[in-house]
């Protein structure tokens, strides 16, 4: 009668141990591979949870949530090219008051206002009031014909370029239309300081040689 | 050592048995007192809890730790902070149950709270100072920490998670801010997101974010709401608790001017 095979209880391997099925070469233990699909499947049931919940806390960053608006400000004869007129536009109607900004429109004059080659000028200039240093409001000053910011001393000049203080680009513009006689504004854009269109940049973005490389134009605007 | 007798009034003072009712020479024992069931009663519950968690030993060595000679008042900085987040987290939870984070309700619900909640101005009032005591507790804790060399070897981790800690703290600031949603709350989170936005690459993806969209939008302050009263300060009490299992850990360093003796460098904590 032959001795039983021996076998070495102790080794990881199953046919070492002589568990029904083992067999050699084994590469991956069946420890291992229970400690593996146990990890795995605790890690899928981890992701199907903080995956769609951080989906839902980022996806506004990825959406565009500033849909194009015409807003009527009046009619022709309420602008001229000499002075800025204050306009109140609502550039976010759900939340009330802190959704309304104020404009200052003017008639685009060819001689005066610079352009730009390639880009069709708008019929006319209508400037943010945000400061482009870090977003407070800034008021037209007529006897000066600059636009002051109040926070930080931002100076503008009569066309928003920066004439003085921490301001890193013009003041941005919205687009402009003239529908049957009446004045209409749309979206925001940025200019550079050559007046070129951007899509709408945060205030604190540069546009100018290699910095614009540094602010991208983002999915929301 | 003997310590002195409270001046209690006399019918609060242990009255000795009377003779006769010592228990002694076949006398018979005093009957228990109200007052001996209550004390009974309260070491069954305490034996009870702690026979079945074993935490006696886990709270001898976490509340009576042995602690360097030198220890000072400076050392109760870090105390301090942390009962200041814990004020902070009841008056919060408390001004949560007036207030109303959406854009054209906020600053009702504030005024509110101040003028019209029983005892709302003080509540109020104790969270938005309590949040400027605690800062500036936090920075006078860091100090100390920065002065005595307490970051040093091997508590460098608990600096890290303190600095952590900082951010955090700043950052309730930063999110409790426009809750009161006045001109002023409102206007210094637009600056305060601009400011987001000017670090090169993901600050502009970053404001984005605070701002859930490219405009101070509808959810703009119910983000801010939950990220004021639900994720910071859920992030900041794990992290006090890990700050304080290194400390308990760990143990105190002793001040700089103490010189290493030889013997004796621990005392006991009395």
């Amino acid at each position: 009668m032959a001795d039983p095979p021996k076998f070495d209880k102790k080794s990881r391997y199953t046919a070492d141990r002589g568990i029904p099925g083992g067999f050699e070469g084994e590469t991956v233990t069946r420890r291992r591979l229970m400690e593996g699909g146990a990890q795995l499947a605790g890690g899928v049931a981890v992701a199907a949870i903080a995956l769609p919940g951080l989906g839902f806390a980022l996806g506004p960053v990825f959406e565009d949530t500033t849909p194009t608006r015409w807003q009527d400000v009046g009619t022709e004869d309420d602008f001229d090219d000499e002075s800025y007129v204050p306009r109140v536009i609502n550039l976010v109607p759900e939340v009330g008051d802190p959704g309304k900004t104020t404009v200052y429109l003017r008639r685009y004059d060819q001689r005066r206002d610079a352009s730009v080659e390639g880009q069709e000028p708008q019929p006319y200039v209508c400037i943010s009031t945000r400061c482009t240093h870090v977003g407070c409001p800034v008021r037209y000053i007529q006897a000066s014909q600059k636009f002051l910011c109040p926070c930080h001393g931002g100076v503008y000049g009569f066309e928003g370029q920066v004439e003085g203080g921490p301001p890193v680009r013009p003041l941005d513009r919205f687009y402009t239309r003239v529908t049957a006689g009446r004045v209409e504004v749309g979206d925001r854009f940025s200019v550079n300081s050559e007046f070129e269109r951007f899509s709408p940049r945060d205030p604190s973005n540069h546009l100018d040689g290699g910095w614009q490389y540094l602010y991208p134009s983002r999915p929301t605007t | 050592m003997k310590l002195p007798a409270p001046p209690l009034p006399r019918a609060l003072r242990p009255t000795p048995p009377r003779p006769g009712e010592n228990g002694r020479d076949g006398a018979p024992a005093a009957k228990p007192t109200a007052k001996d069931q209550a004390v009974e009663g309260a070491a069954t519950v305490v034996g009870w809890l702690d026979e079945r968690t074993g935490s006696t030993p886990f709270l001898r060595g976490f509340l009576y730790r042995k602690v360097p000679k030198g220890t000072n008042w400076f050392y109760t900085l870090g105390s301090a902070t942390m009962f200041a987040f814990l004020s902070q987290a009841v008056t919060g939870v408390f001004l949560a149950m007036y207030y109303e984070p959406d854009p054209t309700r906020a600053y009702e619900s504030a005024a509110r709270i101040t003028n019209e909640v029983f005892l709302g101005e003080l509540v109020r009032g104790m969270h938005r100072w309590g949040s400027t005591v605690m800062i500036i507790l936090v920075f006078l804790h860091m100090g100390r920490t920065f002065f005595f060399g307490a970051y040093k070897y091997p508590r460098e981790l608990n600096w890290v998670i303190g600095v952590v800690l900082l951010v955090l703290t700043l950052a309730m600031g930063l999110t409790g801010y426009l809750l009161p949603f006045d001109q002023r709350s409102f206007w210094a989170t637009v600056v305060a997101v601009n400011i987001n936005s000017s670090g090169p690459i993901v600050g502009p993806y970053l404001a984005d974010f605070l701002r859930a969209g490219a405009e101070f939008g509808p959810t703009t302050i119910s983000r801010f709401y939950a990220l004021h009263m639900l994720a910071i300060p859920g992030l900041i009490a794990a992290l006090i608790g890990a700050h304080l299992y290194l400390v308990a850990k760990l143990g105190t360093t002793a001040p700089p001017w103490l010189k290493a003796e030889k013997k004796d460098l621990l005392t006991e904590e009395v």
